[in-house]
């Protein structure tokens, strides 16, 4: 049963990093239909945002705090820039913008290698955040339960914006039906922007929350990238609480195979799993209903 | 999507019937790319640098397929290294138990190393027939190309939510490989082939036969797939890539289209994995990943997608421009395969096969201009 238990738990925190990064990609595919292959590079930026911070602060707690905020910017900038420069000539080829970004991300990882070196580097986590507690026969790690956290929060705070500020409704309304929203008034490029700095920026702390469970390295973003996209394939766009069901799902359906098969043989079993359920609902746990045809 | 469309046989305004030189010029074209490949090449260069071509020419056999599929069909085919590896593993089994037969013993070297008993795995028996290892080839790629395509293309999924399922999986076939070292070969692969259905792959004069083989399955399949392109099917398959919902509206089954373009580019990828083992003498998961997979877009997409020849130009120039370049500047290659990317598909979708149209299309309105002053 602890087993079972420590299982699910390793599932979650799992789910919790992939979701900080669905998070953002479900914000940026939802809103523009775009695929952004540049998204794990965007993690690894936030990374070594904070490796960075903690070479100038010596307090690993401090610059961890810093360096959420700052990884937001960094990552967010690096998003809209990558949209004003490219993203927004490729509306109507949704397909090339996924292999132009993808070009974008082989600079950015040269770019990594170039100024920080090949070798992975790593950071020092807070006192704070080494430890465990135990609940009741199961070890849960204090910065897993961290990431937990950061998690819930981004998904609380991206859920306030699209619900209650005008940006939000603008991005919804972007992401109802774009064309209406444009003879409405909506400047839709500006939104596209700022959903595109949104989205990326929460890929920057998911490279902060990274730093906290491994180490940090020019193709780190990949490693975690096309499992993000399957979670938002399978969530469907039209909410956010398609993206955490289905992070949380596939973390604890991968760590429960894992236990029992492989970890080869798991990736296996969840992408067979995957498809089955698109089956079922081709567009994802939660679609838009729209008479359009595409 | 506004890639030069084929044109189409039933033109209304066709004119008069195509001049001599017109109705020649795609045969001589393949006549001229058949002296080049078959007489020239192998007369001009050393038995090093033919083997690095043969190598191009695998991934040129990929390009014909994701010409097909991409260029053509629409389809966003981000996992052909599955296939490639599929086929090129079906080969190489094949090769290992001959190579393991050929000197009396019955497991390949790497079980030996590796394995935990000293019989070989059933699913391995049934490759020593060669036979069954070459059909394999091709219908293994096929019928997964097939599974995955039926369960996909029926429910509609399509776009971008395709190109990741097929990018995802290139990653699980390459982590299912890296994992199953005992009976696999794990992260090394199955290397060190020695021989090619009895003949020594270290002889120059084998290796070069090699070569004529991989020539002419590349003729042979652009001849193939250019029949595809001009025939009715072909024209069907341009139709669903540029407005599915009309040929459903037609009655017909977008589906059942794009389905055959996904096996047959598939299976266009096996025989190339099947053909880049003798030639290289080696497969490994390495070369079947993520980034190999894409690798097998890129060269299609800077060539020209939609051309055959822009296609299979472009796949060869980009395998050669690596392994020349990758070598020598790591750093600056990596840079500038990032930026063929975003040039080629972000500013000339029509890859560089559509220079020509596109230099002539800036041209005219100039002209125009230049008469109205």
């Amino acid at each position: 049963m602890t087993v079972i238990l420590n299982q699910s738990f390793t599932g979650i925190s799992i789910g919790a990093v992939l979701l900080l990064i669905a998070l953002g990609l479900t914000l940026t595919f939802g809103q523009m239909g775009v695929i952004n292959m540049a998204h794990g590079e965007f993690i690894m930026a936030g990374a070594y945002t904070t490796y960075v911070l903690q070479k100038d602060i010596s307090g690993a707690g401090v610059s961890l705090l810093i360096a959420l905020p700052l990884a937001f910017l960094v990552a967010g900038s690096l998003g809209a820039l990558l949209e004003w420069l490219l993203i927004r000539r490729l509306y109507t080829r949704p397909l090339d913008t996924l292999l132009v970004t993808w070009g974008v991300s082989l600079m950015l990882q040269q770019l990594a290698r170039d100024i920080f070196g090949a070798p992975n580097v790593q950071t020092h986590a807070p006192d704070l955040l080494t430890g465990n507690i135990s609940v009741g026969g199961i070890t849960l790690a204090n910065n897993r339960l961290f990431i937990l956290g950061l998690a819930l929060l981004c998904v609380l705070g991206v859920t306030l914006i699209l619900r209650l500020t005008p940006l939000g409704r603008r991005i919804r309304a972007v992401v109802q039906n774009r064309d209406l929203a444009e003879v409405s008034g909506i400047a839709t490029g500006r939104v596209d922007r700022m959903t595109f700095f949104i989205g990326s920026g929460l890929a920057g702390v998911a490279g902060v929350a990274l730093t906290l469970v491994g180490p940090i390295g020019p193709t780190m973003g990949t490693n975690y990238i096309v499992d993000a996209f399957l979670v938002v394939v399978v969530g469907g766009i039209a909410q956010l609480k398609g993206s955490v069901i289905t992070a949380f799902a596939l973390g604890v359906l991968q760590s429960v195979l894992e236990y029992s098969t492989t970890v080869s043989v798991a990736k296996v079993i969840v992408l067979v799993a995957i498809v089955a359920f698109l089956q079922w609902r081709p567009q994802g746990l939660y679609t838009l209903r729209t008479r359009s045809l595409a | 999507m506004t890639t030069t469309l084929t044109p189409t046989k039933t033109t209304p305004t066709a004119g008069p019937t195509p001049s001599l030189l017109e109705r020649l010029r795609v045969p001589g074209a393949f006549l001229l790319g058949a002296v080049l490949l078959m007489g020239v090449a192998p007369l001009a260069l050393s038995d090093f640098r033919l083997d690095l071509l043969a190598k191009y020419l695998c991934y040129a056999i990929v390009a014909v397929g994701v010409s097909l599929a991409w260029g053509r069909g629409g389809l966003l085919v981000l996992g052909q290294g599955v296939f490639f590896g599929l086929g090129g593993y079906a080969m190489a089994m094949h090769l290992k138990l001959a190579d393991a037969a050929a000197t009396g013993q019955t497991l390949p070297d790497f079980m030996q190393l590796y394995g935990t008993g000293d019989t070989l795995p059933w699913w391995w028996q049934p490759f020593a027939n060669p036979a069954f290892a070459l059909a394999m080839t091709v219908l293994l790629p096929m019928a997964v190309a097939a599974l995955l395509g039926f369960f996909v293309f029926r429910r509609r999924v399509k776009g971008a939510y395709f190109a990741i399922l097929s990018q995802a999986l290139a990653a699980a076939l390459a982590i299912w490989l890296v994992g199953q070292q005992a009976t696999t070969g794990g992260t090394n692969g199955l290397t060190d082939i020695q021989g090619f259905f009895g003949y020594d792959l270290g002889d120059p004069v084998n290796q070069r036969t090699v070569y004529f083989i991989i020539a002419a399955a590349l003729l042979l399949l652009m001849a193939a797939a250019r029949q595809l392109f001009v025939s009715r099917y072909g024209e069907l398959l341009v139709a669903v890539r540029d407005s599915e919902e009309r040929v459903r509206f037609f009655g017909y089954d977008p589906a059942n289209v794009k389905l055959v373009a996904y096996v047959v580019a598939a299976g266009m990828a096996g025989l190339a994995g099947a053909l880049f083992v003798p030639a290289v003498g080696i497969i490994s998961p390495a070369l079947i990943g993520i980034v190999p997979s894409i690798g097998f877009v890129i060269g299609a997409a800077v060539g020209g997608r939609a051309s055959l020849v822009g296609a299979v130009l472009g796949a060869i120039a980009v395998a050669w421009a690596q392994s020349t370049l990758s070598d020598a500047f790591p750093a600056a290659w990596t840079y500038l395969q990032g930026l063929l990317f975003v040039l080629a598909v972000g500013f000339l979708p029509g890859g560089l096969a559509s220079l020509v149209t596109v230099l002539r299309r800036r041209r005219t309105p100039t002209t125009q201009t230049g008469g109205t002053a």
